[in-house]
């Protein structure tokens, strides 16, 4: 897992929640390109955090090989539907899978630097702790800010959160009631996104409140 | 196969059409379901794209390169509307 910070001279700014595209283009000429959820809030410098997998085409090159100073082709931003901005005052859910939380700590950090005070709760479900990517920043207490981990796999022996999947029993002790017009957003593999989706509707939640990204299967997920 | 969501495609569907379009809403023409095209199935290792419809997985677009031309094909659409 890497996070790389980008210098865009031009860059034109980002919403919360935004992608962007990393184009590579090898000497003869083949094209990769991949989308990464911007990961910095809008205003602070763009970065992007990856995680390496083994069969990838463009991961193995951005954690591995790419260098301070080394120019890089992307495009951006895109997207306009899975963004969160302050101007809207309803509590967030925000619900994340391995790294679907990229997308949501642009949130949170957005949320911080905005000086907006919406109530947020974030359940973050991941399969041990040592994948948990942002932990020291999640751990940091924010005022307004609730955040509920679900370890899958393993757990260390004094852990005190979730030890299970997201289920609609889970979300129903974790999300803010349906009463209260919370908008969610979910971000994870296509299954837990579905899972949690179908789950957020059946509590109550109206299919606008809940938006979705689903990112594809990584490495052994 | 791993299906995905249109949140996927927004850079593919900004060169095609120069403006945002996840958040355009997108009418089947098979079953008449209408959505946001962020949460449209999507198919990116098929040969080409697939964008398919949540509520009857009928085919809706299909964008395939072919020898450095890009094909749209978008007759599974009875709207697609940009508000930007």
């Amino acid at each position: 897992m890497r996070t790389i910070v980008f210098d865009i001279p031009a860059w034109p700014g980002h919403r919360a929640g935004q992608h962007l595209d990393v184009r590579l283009t090898a000497e003869d000429g083949y094209r990769a390109e991949r989308e990464y959820s911007i990961a910095s809030a809008p205003g602070e410098p763009v970065a992007i955090t990856v995680e390496r997998l083994d069969d990838g085409e463009v991961s193995p090159y951005l954690t591995e090989e790419l260098r301070q100073g080394d120019e890089i082709e992307l495009r951006g931003p895109i997207g306009g539907y899975f963004v969160w901005d302050p101007e809207d005052e309803s509590p967030l859910l925000l619900v994340a899978g391995g790294s679907g939380i990229v997308p949501l700590r642009a949130m949170l950090r957005h949320r911080r630097g905005s000086g907006s005070e919406v109530p947020v709760r974030l359940l973050y479900s991941s399969r041990t702790l040592a994948e948990v990517i942002y932990r020291a920043e999640l751990d940091e207490p924010v005022d307004g800010v609730e955040v509920v981990y679900t370890l899958t796999r393993e757990q260390p022996p004094d852990w005190s959160g979730y030890a299970r999947r997201v289920d609609d029993e889970l979300l129903g002790e974790v999300a803010w009631p349906a009463g209260e017009g919370a908008l969610a957003f979910v971000c994870g593999p296509t299954s837990f996104v579905e899972t949690v989706a179908s789950g957020l509707v059946e509590l109550g939640y109206p299919p606008p409140r809940v938006k979705t990204e689903r990112f594809g299967a990584t490495g052994g997920r | 196969m791993e299906a995905l969501d249109g949140n996927a495609i927004g850079g593919l569907l900004h060169e095609v059409f120069g403006a945002e379009m996840t958040t355009a809403m997108g009418v089947c023409a098979d079953c008449g379901a209408a959505g946001p095209v962020a949460e449209l199935v999507v198919y990116l290792q098929a040969p080409g794209t697939i964008v398919r419809c949540r509520s009857c997985s009928s085919i809706l677009m299909v964008m395939v390169d072919v020898r450095g031309t890009r094909c749209i094909d978008l007759r599974g659409l009875a709207e697609l509307e940009s508000d930007s």
